[in-house]
């Protein structure tokens, strides 16, 4: 089944002279209940596709949400089902930790309904599956990097949405907390929620069920991480300076030149 | 202490000192303690407490609460720390209406009646509300901070010359003009007390209503959007809040400067909070604050006072530069 399907995607960003056209005519299906990781070269337009799927940027072409015309579904009923994390979040420094995490709450709640019980109790899990549960008093502006980027995930996971769309989610995470948000994600594909990812890593991103592969605001490939074929179209929008090898039962990403026969297996 | 408790501590605190500075506006003025202490026989005694003294220092107040509110609102919602109710057309606006409304009536526009009250007010809040439209025009939105701040400028720039080019063309209105600048509590009655205290509520409510949307939007504007919120009408709304919190202010007390900015710092030095709770202690920041300086401006050189506006803007200046000097620690400036 299809939870978010993209038609004649596309999008530009910039105005007058430096109008430029980011995504183009892009046909996508990102499958229920499967981690999808997004990849590409810099300025390939992975940022600009996710927020187009999120509804988040004025595009072209059309955006279903379970076969749903995204434009036809309410803002609280679509901010319900479909969660979105940025990058670099800034600013929030006065909230804590708690009242950062309870934003995600927002288009569950009445308006100027005081949380309920099991806001409270939906918060509490977001905030202990990033561990940040110990420093839900701390204020956001005295945490560090990685830590921010823990609470801002605990902001998204709060939404419980069905569909969470993540830009660079392991930005600022040490390898720990890298290998824990990889379990968080394979875990909530698991119970049946819809995970979108950009990564700029390709190692961590090779971890998902499906990977796109995107360049030059086109999608090059879309195909499971293991594929020969996924390595091939990596290999090619990275120009060739990028190997995939089998490590431990995992895929790994290595930069560098590639040799003959290097790659899928 | 956690953030709770401080932002409680920091509120029952700013009300005392606000109770405080009552009695000693009541108490300081160029016939000294003495109009209170002969009050009670002294017809004219009672006269300059109840009529001057005690109007003067609750619209002081008044006025302080409406700016620390509309600083901490435009804060929030240009998500920039150096913005101030001033910086972004609103005062500049208020001020070139209401010069334009003293030309019209002929320069006898701080006449304590209601209606030229209401009037002025009601001038100086359509100004200030176009003044932030036009900045918000200029600046093509509120995505780009610096072109904010640089749209802001120029409208200030702008009106002010309009304002200059009034005051020329109608020298009658040129003192009331120049008081109205500098700012100065000395000529608020119990009418233009009204018209504050009676905004003070709404404003207030509709600030603390849309605190949430303001946490969010301290996010940025796409997380803001992407948990549902309709932005374009909430930001209409706060919008409407600035202009008409800052068009009361700046209508009854003219330009009173560094208010607006600094109290929801402090507040945030002091007891950090989202914004709900924000709005609520920077209008009480804001009030003692200008409570203070207007009791100042009066004991400093007494018999003579001081226009409030010119102290707000000496110690305003002292406190922005010493945030500047924590720029880059936790909770300084930026």
């Amino acid at each position: 089944m299809t939870a978010l399907e993209a038609r004649g995607l596309g999008a530009a960003l910039g105005q007058g002279a430096q109008r430029r056209e980011v995504l183009r005519a892009i046909d996508l299906r990102l499958p229920a209940g499967r981690w999808t990781s997004i990849v590409g070269p810099n300025g390939a337009g992975k940022s600009t596709l996710l927020r187009a799927l999120a509804g988040l940027l004025p595009h072209a072409g059309e955006v279903l949400l379970h076969g749903r015309a995204l434009a036809s579904v309410s803002l609280r009923e679509r901010a319900r089902q479909l969660c979105w994390l940025g990058q670099n979040e800034g600013g929030a420094d006065d909230l804590t930790v708690y009242d950062v995490a309870m934003l995600g709450r927002l288009p569950h709640r009445g308006w100027l309904a005081p949380p309920s019980a099991a806001d409270h109790a939906v918060v509490e899990r977001a905030l202990r599956a990033t561990q940040a549960w110990d420093w839900r008093e701390r204020l956001l502006g005295r945490l560090s990097g990685g830590e921010r980027q823990r609470v801002l995930l605990a902001r998204a996971l709060a939404v419980e949405a069905g569909v969470l769309l993540m830009d660079e989610p392991l930005a600022n995470l040490d390898p720990p907390h890298q290998a824990d948000w990889l379990a968080l994600a394979r875990s909530l594909a698991a119970a049946g929620r819809t995970v979108v990812s950009v990564l700029h890593e390709i190692s961590p991103a090779l971890q998902a069920d499906e990977m796109v592969v995107l360049a030059a605001g086109r999608i090059v490939h879309q195909g499971a991480c293991g594929d020969a074929a996924t390595h091939e179209a990596l290999a090619q929008v990275f120009d060739r300076r990028l190997r995939v090898r089998a490590l431990d039962g995992q895929w790994i990403a290595l930069p560098g030149e590639q040799d003959s026969g290097s790659g899928a297996r | 202490m956690n953030v709770d408790r401080r932002g409680l501590v920091l509120g029952i605190a700013l009300v005392l000192a606000a109770a405080a500075l009552l009695v000693l506006g009541a108490s300081v003025g160029s016939t000294g303690i003495e109009s209170v202490l002969a009050a009670r026989d002294d017809p004219v005694a009672w006269q300059i407490l109840r009529d001057i003294r005690l109007p003067r220092t609750l619209g002081a107040w008044a006025a302080g609460a409406l700016l620390g509110l509309a600083g901490a609102v435009a804060q929030g919602l240009f998500r920039n720390p150096l913005a101030d109710p001033y910086l972004l057309g609103s005062a500049s606006g208020a001020a070139l209406a209401v010069a334009g409304v003293l030309a019209v009536f002929g320069g006898s526009g701080f006449a304590a009646q209601w209606l030229v009250r209401l009037g002025l007010t009601g001038a100086a809040f359509l100004g200030a509300v176009a003044g932030v439209l036009l900045t918000l025009v200029l600046a093509r939105g509120v995505l780009h901070t610096l072109r904010l701040l640089l749209a802001g400028v120029i409208v200030g720039v702008v009106l002010g010359a309009a304002r200059d080019l009034l005051t020329l063309a109608d020298p009658d209105i040129l003192q009331a003009t120049q008081g109205f600048m500098l700012g100065s509590t000395g000529l608020v009655g119990w009418a233009a007390c009204g018209v504050m205290l009676a905004l003070l509520p709404p404003v207030l409510a509709v600030a603390w209503a849309l605190g949430r949307m303001l946490d969010a939007l301290a996010l940025g504007e796409t997380t803001a959007s992407s948990l549902g919120l309709p932005l374009p009408a909430m930001r209409a709304a706060l919008v409407g809040v600035l202009g008409l919190a800052t068009g009361a202010a700046v209508a009854q007390t003219g330009l009173i400067a560094f208010v607006g900015l600094a109290a929801p710092h402090m507040v945030r030095t002091l007891a950090p909070a989202p914004h709900g709770r924000l709005v609520l202690l920077a209008a009480l920041m804001g009030g003692v604050l200008l409570m203070a300086a207007d009791v100042l401006a009066r004991w400093l050189v007494a018999p003579q006072e001081l226009p409030v506006g010119v102290l707000t803007a000496v110690l305003g200046g002292t406190y922005l530069l010493w945030l500047m000097h924590r720029r880059g620690r936790p909770g300084g400036l930026a």
